[in-house]
């Protein structure tokens, strides 16, 4: 019977805010003491120690950082909503989650997020609020529901003692391909990564990308009818012809290291380099943009209404935007994470040491990146990873 | 204290099941998440399924037939050899080594950039690795493979303990005698003996295979993967409705797994029926080529297993190692000193969970069997079955449901849960592996005891239980390698922040860093086969001057 | 009509330890009693003649059968039949198939089957042919043993106390079946044993070992 109860709660009880996010010193008092579980993508090695590294922080505010380590971010997600289903409205066992896109949009939209909170935090008066997208989330208004801590552009990566001069549109991908099948791939749908591939494609192939702002709805078929005529062309030229993909990013790298790709896709201006000096990547790597541009997009964090350490919760994501961290991330040899910050805001020596930092052999300069473009609204990556796996994603 | 013994073991045996399966039944048909209109509809409508459930159905069959082939073949043609020994001993330890660094380095081993493609490429200056599809290959052999490979040793070192109370030797001897070769006299005489006796274990590994989320991740198809993988990422959508198509997508995959368990019992007898006939004709079987290829099938999944788990020892120590270099280009304990602390501190918490899933599991199966001994108490006819019930149960079945029911009753996912959980798949095990010699124990020592005024206790803690000290540690390291292989269990009811060996391995081979996979499945399979380590020496050591305590 | 059964120069060692030596002719029909303690290697030197010695002991000599050296043979290739102490019929078979277990591939279908039911009638268990062995007596399971050996057609015929385990009265008929019809088939028979009575019913050589 204590089901029935559960299921009757679940459609009541918003979130609620124990401290006031605005009253910081508060914040910081309830905070010490407070174990954080902070659940993240656990795939890339290079991230795991930044976040440890962000642990050692916040244990100088007296703030346990625990990673729990995901192989899908969706798996966060569905933690807090199976503890919204049964009532679970206290002590949920998520603290903090590293999120954006469709994951956000709908952890939103179903109330499931403490906030607003993120333009409460003391160094949220860094952060650079009109050159980059850090208050919408793939068109969603984040409205302090979560708080950015690293920007990323695609970029395109490719071994130069293979492939010189590589193709720099999805017209000249195409072309390439065809002289050279079986060496080029991307990660499969819906891994953030591959969904990103059919967007930045889709992008280039639609006449007016204006359109992609707006949630997918009936002219989706006819929009996304030149993406699917190019993957059925793109597809038996792929690794594999396409009948097998890497799963993830980091994987795509190593076949990259194996000798069995020559290009790869990455969200990450200095996730190469920082592949090369993990040894993950040969020296000869290196990266490069569309001509077109690239996509961009902000990664954030975002607090469940149910954490048991909401305040513990923001005292890291506050340490994830002070310039240490911010620094630490952009280094190539940790993350290469473009930093979310205004240089024009920072304190003299904290700017002086962003530009002192080398960014490395196969990162390309803030200038060279060249002009991002808009992520498209979610509902676009949804219906793309889902026609994909329909298309290509089953027994051909 | 002793009497509700069994019927707890039995509750503990059948409750998380029977829990687990109606927390997954409601909401396939719609109840319990909300918005799921007909998730059972939706599973089924998936373009998907056919394919995934066949690949499911096809590697779950075939790694059970290959599996229970080779080890028959290599007990028909090389028992009591010189060759049959070292088989033996090169097979044993990889009962422990835990499926996920299993099939991680296997992978690493069989794709066209791995270690056996680079040799040709070395040879012949190969730039680009071979674009062959061998890996995640759509009809799952690569996955059959694999499977074949991790079971082989458990099929065999089980047909093993069943030989001694088939009279094998005395068989063999026989059917010899009456001009019936080795192989062909084995299979007529032996085998259907041994078969009773390891059919229980047989239809777990065909369960398994069928059903397995570790193994299938690495090795198996992605386009699409077999079902039990999709039910497990149906489970982790952000799309929240897609849990009840988890729910729906676990039961199919229930569903189909009696259907191919009623097949394969079915099939039983049209061999036996079979083999009746072939008893009948006086055929021979064609030996030498058996033997051969018993022996080359066994030894060259024992090679590949352990050349895998070499290539994760060669990872966690390389530096830069691009194709098609056969070794890297220097080594270095980097990874080491950056893995390794965390790995060590992960590694000590999965061996006080499995310690402690083990110590309640002994205790539980201590109790069953003194009370079997002192009050005549058995779990029943059916014991055996119940044993192996939560073995037979697909674990993406009940796992789900098993996530969700605690939930509505207010315990949320937490370290005890995890432990709860491990005891339902540890127990079986150890009380398998410790029934045997508990019964085989000679019960007149307890009577000579009695009669010199010794209570049933101290009977029990003082002659028994010493006495059984081989058997007991052997128990226990099986519960702690089963224990520290236990990844689905550990992912779902520990809500993600229990964090053991087994999850993090597999989190990690999503990343595919191979020197963090090395460090992190080398530690794995080190924590496995520790307690197996001590299982050996610590009795040898204890009972060195006592000949009465030597076995064999 | 062959040779019968050649023993030269067998000699068997355990650990450096000479068991035995011995040098045989055993005439088809005939019977070898070797009688001695138990640890006397009676039951390995049967072992050897079948092929089949366990790893812990050396055996040298050679056994010749009817002409053909047995050297390197394996036990499927010697034509040596052998009953122990246990009848060890087959479980998982019923009677008929047991018996058929041993007859030589070749025939056809029904001959084999006319054969099986022959032999059970011969014996004094026509019709037991579907029956489970293990709802014979102690009896009728060693006629079964026997008359699966014979069946098979054996050049030779070993016995490692056969009759050990049946009671008193049984014993004796059993003697007398297995004696009767290894002479009827002309074939050298071995026994080892500990009961003299064996020896006495045997009426051959004895060897003491």
């Amino acid at each position: 019977m204590r089901l029935a109860l559960a299921l009757t709660a679940l459609l009541a009880f918003p979130a609620l805010a124990d401290t006031d996010p605005a009253d910081w010193p508060a914040v910081e008092a309830a905070a010490e003491g407070q174990t954080v579980y902070w659940h993240a993508w656990g795939g890339s090695t290079a991230t795991n120690d930044f976040i440890g590294w962000i642990g050692d922080r916040a244990a100088q505010k007296g703030v346990t950082l625990k990673h729990v380590k995901l192989a899908d971010t969706a798996d966060a997600v569905g933690a807090v909503l199976a503890e919204r289903q049964t009532g679970w409205d206290t002590d949920g066992s998520v603290d903090l989650i590293w999120i954006n896109g469709a994951n956000f949009a709908s952890m939103k939209e179903a109330g499931l997020l403490f906030g607003p909170f993120a333009e409460s935090l003391p160094n949220w008066r860094f952060v650079d609020t009109e050159g980059k997208t850090v208050t919408t989330d793939f068109t969603v208004p984040t409205e302090g529901y979560e708080s950015p801590w690293a920007m990323a552009q695609v970029v395109f990566v490719h071994d130069a003692a293979r492939l010189s001069d590589p193709p720099r549109s999805a017209e000249a991908l195409l072309d390439w391909a065809r002289a050279n099948p079986g060496r080029f791939t991307y990660p499969q749908p819906p891994d953030f990564l591959g969904t990103t591939f059919l967007k930045q494609t889709l992008i280039e192939l639609v006449p007016d990308p204006a359109v992609l702002a707006d949630p997918a709805a009936g002219d989706y078929d006819e929009v996304t009818a030149p993406l699917w005529e190019y993957l059925d062309e793109l597809t038996p030229l792929l690794w594999r012809d396409g009948r097998a993909y890497p799963d993830s990013g980091p994987r795509q790298f190593q076949l990259m290291n194996d000798g069995e790709v020559d290009l790869a896709i990455s969200f990450s201006p200095g996730e190469a380099t920082a592949a090369i000096a993990n040894f993950e990547l040969p020296q000869t790597v290196r990266t490069y943009v569309l001509d077109g541009g690239t996509l961009g997009n902000a990664s954030f964090v975002a607090i469940p209404y149910n954490s048991s350490a909401k305040e513990g919760a923001m005292v890291v994501a506050d340490i994830l935007l002070s310039p240490a961290a911010q620094l630490r991330a952009q280094m190539p040899d940790v993350l290469g994470y473009g930093t979310v910050l205004d240089m024009e805001r920072l304190p003299r020596e904290d700017r002086a040491a962003f530009e002192a930092l080398d960014l490395g052999i196969a990162t390309l300069s803030p200038d060279d990146l060249g002009p991002t473009l808009p992520e498209p609204h979610p509902s676009w990556a949804v219906r793309l990873a889902d026609d994909w796996i329909r298309r290509y994603g089953v027994a051909q | 204290m002793l009497r509700p013994l069994p019927l707890l073991t039995a509750l503990v045996l059948t409750g998380p099941v029977a829990f687990g399966l109606l927390g997954t039944v409601l909401p396939a048909f719609g109840l319990l998440v909300p918005g799921a209109d007909a998730p059972m509809a939706e599973a089924l409508a998936w373009p998907g399924l056919p394919r995934a459930l066949a690949v499911s159905v096809l590697s779950g069959v075939l790694s059970t037939l290959g599996a229970l082939t080779v080890a028959a073949l290599i007990l028909a043609g090389w028992h009591g050899t010189r060759a049959f020994r070292w088989l033996e001993r090169a097979l044993s330890p990889l009962l422990a080594v835990p499926h996920a660094a299993a099939a991680l380095g296997l992978a690493f081993l069989i794709a066209p950039s791995g270690w056996i493609g680079r040799i040709p490429a070395t040879l012949f200056g190969w730039e680009r690795a071979a674009d062959l599809l061998i890996l995640n290959d759509p009809w799952g052999l690569s996955l059959t493979a694999g499977l074949i490979a991790k079971e082989l040793p458990f099929l065999l070192l089980m047909m093993l303990a069943a030989l001694p109370q088939t009279d094998a030797t005395a068989r063999v001897a026989v059917a010899r005698s009456l001009g019936q070769g080795r192989v062909a006299g084995w299979l007529k005489a032996v085998f259907p003996g041994v078969y009773a006796q390891v059919r229980l274990p047989v239809l777990v590994v065909l369960v398994f295979g069928m059903t397995n989320v570790d193994v299938a991740i690495i090795l198996g198809p992605s386009l699409p993967p077999t079902l039990a993988v999709q039910v497990t990422q149906w489970m982790t959508d952000p799309d929240l409705t897609e849990r009840a198509v988890a729910a729906a997508g676990g039961l199919i995959l229930f569903g189909a797994t009696l259907v191919v368990l009623t097949v394969w019992l079915g099939a039983e007898r049209l061999v036996a029926r079979i083999g009746r006939v072939w008893v009948w004709s006086g055929r021979g079987a064609p030996e030498r080529v058996s033997r051969g290829l018993g022996l080359t099938l066994a030894g060259g999944s024992a090679v590949m297993v352990l050349a895998g788990l070499a290539s994760l020892a060669v990872w966690s120590v390389a530096a830069r190692w691009s194709f098609p270099d056969l070794l890297p280009e220097a080594l270095t304990l980097r990874s080491w000193d950056r893995f390794g602390p965390d790995m060590a501190v992960t590694a000590g918490a999965t061996l006080a969970l499995a310690g402690a899933a083990t110590l309640l599991s002994l205790v539980l199966a201590i109790g069953c069997l003194e009370a079997e001994h002192r009050f005549g108490l058995t779990l029943g006819q059916r014991a055996l079955w119940l044993l192996y019930l939560p073995l037979l149960i697909p674990q993406v079945a009940f796992l789900p449901g098993l996530q969700l029911l605690p939930l509505s009753l207010g315990i949320g996912p937490s370290v005890w849960l995890v432990l709860a959980g491990h005891v339902v798949f540890v127990l079986p095990y150890v009380f398998l592996s410790l029934s045997g010699p508990f019964r085989a124990w000679d019960t007149r020592l307890a009577r000579v005891s009695g009669g010199l005024g010794a209570s049933r206790n101290r009977t029990l803690w003082l002659l028994r239980l010493p006495m059984l000290t081989g058997a007991l540690l052997t128990a226990a390291a099986v519960g702690v390698a089963v224990s520290v292989g236990q990844y689905l269990p550990t992912l779902l009811l520990g809500g993600g922040r229990v964090s053991t060996l087994a999850t993090e391995a597999v989190a990690l081979s999503s990343g595919g860093d191979r020197r963090a996979i090395g460090v992190l499945g080398l530690g794995q399979s080190l924590a496995a086969l520790l307690p197996f380590a001590l299982a050996l020496i610590v009795p040898a050591v204890l009972f060195r001057n006592r000949r009465g305590m030597r076995h064999g | 009509m062959g040779d019968g059964l050649r023993i030269e120069g067998a000699t068997l060692a355990q650990g450096g330890r000479r068991l035995l030596s011995l040098d045989a002719h055993v005439a088809p029909g005939d019977v070898l009693t070797l009688m001695g303690p138990s640890g006397s290697g009676k039951s390995t030197l049967l072992s050897w003649l079948m092929g089949d010695v366990p790893t812990a002991f050396r055996a040298e000599g050679r056994a010749i059968l009817d002409g053909r050296d047995l050297t390197g043979l394996p036990p499927e290739a010697r034509r040596i039949g052998i009953l122990y102490q246990d009848p060890l019929l087959f479980p998982h078979l019923d009677v008929a198939a047991n018996l058929a277990f041993g007859l030589p591939h070749g025939g056809t279908r029904t001959g084999r089957r006319a054969q099986v039911a022959a032999a059970l009638e011969e014996i004094g268990l026509a019709g037991f042919g579907p029956r489970d062995p293990a709802t014979l007596s102690g009896g009728q399971a060693a006629r079964v043993a026997l008359m699966r050996v014979l069946l098979s057609g054996p050049r030779a015929l070993l016995l490692d106390e056969p009759f050990s385990k049946l009671d008193a009265g049984l014993r004796d008929r059993m003697r007398r079946l297995v004696f009767d019809r290894a002479r009827a088939a002309a074939i050298p028979v071995v026994l080892v044993t500990h009961d003299e009575a064996d020896a006495v019913a045997a009426g051959g050589r004895v060897t003491w070992l």
